[in-house]
């Protein structure tokens, strides 16, 4: 068990990397606590198996550290790191049966047959996997090897973490369900620090007591499932995060209005102060499609904004409507009980909703304990 | 020109692949195949496509009956979930292929790819490789192929499964424009009841190799013909409770409150059913008098960013009955394990199932005007 | 059960079937023919039944080099399998290096069975050749000519060198095809470089290996050029393995009869050894339930 941290690290696959592109990971500082279910959330491409594959041993950075509780594990094999990590795809010995499968990594550490006994069981028991003990590994199908790859890194207690990386691939969707509740359950019971890698938003948000969201190399915003929805830090999480991702609109700041085509929006305090103080002309309004709301009551017509309703589409639960404001199409959320139709709409973006984005990182927020 | 398949079975070493299927497929539309793995998608898509054939029943196109003609002849584009592509042709050459095979003239077909490569907008990366491109473009590359020679059927086997979730949102939005603008008879696998809804169009339920039911989309969502079909379009599945109607009343196993019968409601014969709620139908406040107030125990809580996946519990009275339920809830609300919930249901919301499965009474969709409103516009 | 939905396919089988006859079931035949008949021409010929049977199994000679043909073929097992594997789990795995190990592998199996005889004939000549001259002046007796034992151990020599690369590309291409996540798994699993052989190198390898051990069991249970030219079976008939002692019979003496006899026996064996060695292999993987 182990708090991870991570110091200055950088990588890159080529030998002598000369621009910033070159790496695959960008120059970053983390700290993972001891205990903690954590997920690494990004598109493909963004360098979060790399961190993972760094963090494991089964790649050396091009530079800086990686610590497990306080010391530097750079030099470690992954052995050694005493790891346990799942990966994408099925990992099973085919020859030996699913119970020596699950006994291998404790057989290498030469624990009593007594006690492999029983924690073999255990996890067995945890994933389901009791009435396939005898079998042989080969013989099932890709979701039962999945479970015998997740259990394989569940059943050694002492390990400092376990990686996940996109452990559910090639699992059904309706099995996803019961395997991640199985993880977060499993997690509580053992209190071992856990990383998960996904592109996936829900298998992270479930997953994970705080996400780290990475795009091009980089961590772009660590917080809970929460915070990345509610306050997205970089215009890239507010689109990765949520389906479909927030509405952006390209926005003017001109003798203290804020402006797109002909339609004023009304900022906060902070945010107005925070586009007095930018050179920058790269300004954008963010809004979840979630928080448009329809204009109705009278406060809300009176900040209200004109638009023309192109497309509906229906979800069972709640429909998606497009709209168009001025050039700019944006997405709102509509419940069920409540009413929208082709064209004209009035809608309100809500104060405490709408974000402001300068050179695509928020800015203007109310700093909050 | 639509396609038909009449009393269509297959087996295969003992096991049924598919099961008297009656369906019509028609152009300019999706047509969605929703299903679990083994449900039969792929065996179905397989049969349309001429790759296999069925033990009995019979395939019409055009009218025609095409049972049993090999895949060569048909004219059928297929996608599938790995991005199947010539690696040793550049992504030009790639969407040629089957034009060239066909030996259709050189500047109808440099015409015919650049066309198809905007529409899908991989038009710069016409002179790269395949496993030069991302996923999402080497699978645009695949579906360019599959549409470039204006295909009589266009199958998709479960063709977004290897993206990541981002992609497939932009991509399923640029499928169904480019199929409803064509002549061809497209027809799209997926598990995915999200997927099936995103993409609106006509949906065919299959399980276990048999239609539960078919039609358009939305409407297949608000009235499932049983429990099977319901689960299909519900991720958890919905949460179950046996209960006896009688008369003006209904009685739910283990709750003291009789229920005051909803409309819905009324026209039920008298008798025990399974009645249902979809897993987004609890509400953390009482909307009406009417509801229903369950207190449940929380085993875990799931945060999902805007919403919240409440695993609970509910024991019926004193006996061992248990019933795990699922509820998917709007907003965050991080509840310790072993706490209690009180929830809020509304007997507007259930549904009803017969002792055979069959769905019995659904919900009054509020929507319905509402999609109808959407139908116009698309 | 499976239904066939109609017989046309068979006629997709019938050239092999024709193929298969006239190239092995014939030939066989004539042979079984032989077997059972005295012929002392063209039309005379007698039916013996199974009285070459009975001789050839009482035949000294034959069973002495049949037994010297099973030490044989399984020495080179022995040898070739653990050290194709060895050598296949050393070599290089990629770059150019990779590329100069393949091909100095495949060398020995591109010369002609002949001309290897005839290779090591000289090589290991005491006068001229550098390996019989060189263990000679380190001080060690060896004279293949005339030592039965030198003669044994440079016809197994010859033999291992000729085909262990066989083994060793088979094996080669087996671990070329183990995903890197496996060696992840394990090195995270802590399993030890034994381990990883045992649990993932082996099993993976094993249908590759089931390959090599019955292409080498059957050639070298069939060894006959090289020995031929490169001892002639001597000295004495310290190195007369089978083929060539069925062949002195058949084309030395003209004993057809007999000759055809053992050949049958000498079919049945390598058949009977084959399919125990197969069924066994694939046996092992099945669930016991």
């Amino acid at each position: 068990m182990a708090e991870i941290v991570l110091n200055n690290l950088a990588h890159s696959y080529l030998p002598n990397p000369e621009s910033e592109q070159e790496f695959a990971l960008r120059e970053l500082t983390h700290r993972w606590k001891q205990g903690g279910a954590y997920a690494l959330l990004g598109p493909s491409g963004c360098g979060k198996s790399t961190l993972l594959n760094i963090i494991s041993g089964l790649l050396q950075p091009s530079q800086g550290q990686v610590l497990f509780d306080g010391n530097e594990v750079n030099e470690l094999s992954p052995k050694e790191r005493n790891i346990a990590q799942v990966f994408q795809f099925p990992v099973v010995y085919g020859g030996m049966t699913v119970f020596d499968n699950l006994a291998f990594p404790l057989r290498n550490i030469k624990a009593p047959k007594a006690q492999i006994k029983q924690k073999v069981q255990e996890v067995a028991e945890l994933m389901e996997l009791t009435d396939v003990l005898k079998k042989k590994a080969n013989n099932l199908s890709a979701d039962q090897k999945q479970k015998i790859s997740m259990a394989r890194g569940l059943v050694r207690e002492d390990v400092s973490a376990i990686l996940f990386d996109e452990p559910l691939t090639v699992i059904d969707p309706h099995l996803k369900w019961k395997l991640r509740r199985k993880l977060k359950q499993i997690h509580e019971q053992l209190n071992i620090t856990m990383l998960y890698v996904t592109h996936d938003q829900l298998e992270a948000a479930t997953f994970a007591d705080e996400i780290a969201v990475m795009y091009q190399g980089k961590i772009v915003q660590f917080g809970t499932p929460q915070s990345l929805f509610e306050k997205p830090n970089h215009t890239f999480v507010g689109y990765f995060i949520g389906s479909p991702g927030m509405n952006f609109i390209p926005v003017s700041w001109e003798q203290g209005e804020c402006r797109f085509g002909n339609q004023t929006v009304t900022l906060t305090e902070q945010q107005e102060a925070a586009l007095n103080a930018t050179p920058s002309t790269n300004l954008k309004i963010g809004i979840r499609p979630e928080f448009v709301q329809l204009a109705t009551s009278q406060e809300r017509i009176e900040h209200s904004l004109q638009a023309e309703c192109i497309h509906i589409e229906d979800y069972g639960t709640y429909s998606l409507a497009t709209l168009m404001l001025d050039e700019h199409k944006i997405i709102m959320r509509v419940e069920e009980g409540e009413r929208i139709a082709i064209g004209h709409v009035s809608i309100h973006f809500p104060n405490e909703s709408l974000k402001l984005y300068i050179d695509e990182y928020l800015a203007g927020e109310v700093v909050s304990e | 020109m639509s396609l038909k398949l009449e009393n269509i079975n297959r087996t295969v070493n003992g096991e049924v692949y598919l099961k008297d299927i009656n369906l019509t497929l028609e152009p300019g539309r999706l047509n969605v195949l929703l299903g679990r793995t083994l449900s039969g998608k792929t065996s179905l898509l397989r049969l349309i496509a001429g790759l296999d054939k069925p033990d009995s029943g019979k395939v019409f196109s055009r009218d025609q009956d095409v049972t049993g003609l090999s895949v060569q002849k048909r004219n059928v584009g297929m996608v599938y979930q790995q991005f199947i592509n010539y690696p040793n042709l550049t992504v030009y050459d790639n969407i040629a292929s089957p034009l060239k095979l066909a030996k259709v003239d050189k500047a109808t077909i440099d015409r015919q790819v650049r066309d198809i490569a905007e529409r899908l907008s991989i038009s710069q990366f016409l002179s790269r490789f395949p496993l030069e491109l991302s996923g999402g473009q080497q699978q645009r590359t695949a579906l360019a192929r599959a549409l470039v020679k204006d295909a009589d059927v266009v199958l998709l086997d479960e063709p977004l499964a290897n993206l990541d979730y981002k992609l497939r949102e932009s991509l399923r939005a640029d499928l169904r424009d480019l199929f409803t603008q064509r002549n061809s008879v497209v027809v799209y696998a997926t598990t995915e009841a999200q997927e099936a809804l995103a993409l609106g169009g006509h949906s065919v339920l299959l399980h276990e190799g048999q239609v539960l039911q078919s039609g358009p989309t939305a409407e297949q969502f608000r009235q499932p013909v049983n429990l099977n079909s319901a689960n299909l379009f519900s991720e958890p599945p919905l949460n179950t409770l046996m209960g006896i109607k009688q008369g003006g009343e209904l009685r739910l196993a283990g709750l003291p409150a009789v229920v005051t019968l909803s409309e819905h409601l009324k026209a039920l014969p008298d008798g025990e059913y399974l009645f249902a709620w979809r897993p987004t139908d609890a509400s953390l406040v009482a909307k009406s008098e009417h509801d229903i107030e369950l207190l449940l125990d929380v085993d875990v809580a799931e945060i999902s960013a805007s919403e919240s996946f409440i695993h609970t519990h509910y024991r019926v009275g004193q006996s061992t009955e248990n019933h795990s339920w699922v509820w998917q809830i709007q907003g965050v609300h991080n509840l310790p394990n072993d706490d209690k919930i009180r929830l809020h249901l509304s007997s507007q919301k259930l549904f009803v199932f017969a002792a055979d499965g069959k769905c019995v009474a659904s919900p009054q969709s509020k929507l319905s005007e509402l999609s109808i409103l959407g139908d116009e516009c698309g | 059960m499976n239904k066939t939905p109609n017989n046309k396919a068979w006629w997709l089988v019938l050239p092999v079937f024709l193929l298969v006859a006239f190239s092995a079931l014939i030939p066989l035949m004539t042979v079984v023919n032989y077997s059972v008949q005295d012929i002392f021409d063209q039309n005379t010929a007698y039916f013996v039944g199974i009285e070459w049977y009975q001789e050839i199994l009482q035949d000294e000679r034959l069973r002495e080099s049949l037994f010297r043909q099973f030490g044989f073929s399984f020495a080179v097992l022995a040898i070739e399998i653990p050290l194709g594997i060895f050598v296949a789990l050393t070599m290089p795995k990629q770059g150019w290096q990779a590329s100069v190990s393949l091909i100095l592998l495949a060398l020995p199996l591109l010369i002609p069975w002949n001309v290897v005889g005839t290779i090591w004939q000289v090589f290991a000549r005491g006068d001229i050749g550098l390996f019989g001259w060189g263990l000679n002046s380190l001080g060690v007796d060896y004279n293949y000519t005339a030592n039965s034992v030198d003669a044994w151990l440079t016809v197994l020599l010859m033999d291992v060198w000729h085909w262990t690369s066989l083994v060793a590309l088979l094996c080669y291409s087996g671990l070329r095809a183990i995903p890197e996540a496996y060696y992840q798994a394990a090195q995270i699993d802590r399993a030890s470089s034994w381990s990883i052989f045992r649990y993932i190198q082996m099993p993976k390898l094993k249908g590759v290996l089931v390959i090599a051990v019955l292409l080498r069991f059957m050639d070298s249970f069939m060894i006959y050029t090289e020995p031929f030219v490169l001892t002639g079976g001597g000295p004495g008939s310290s190195t007369t393995f089978l083929s060539q002692t069925l062949a002195q019979m058949a084309i030395g003496q003209f004993d057809l009869g007999p000759a055809a006899a053992f050949s049958l026996i000498y079919f049945l064996i390598v058949l009977l050894l084959s399919w125990l060695f197969f069924t066994t292999i694939t046996h092992m993987d099945k669930d016991k339930s």
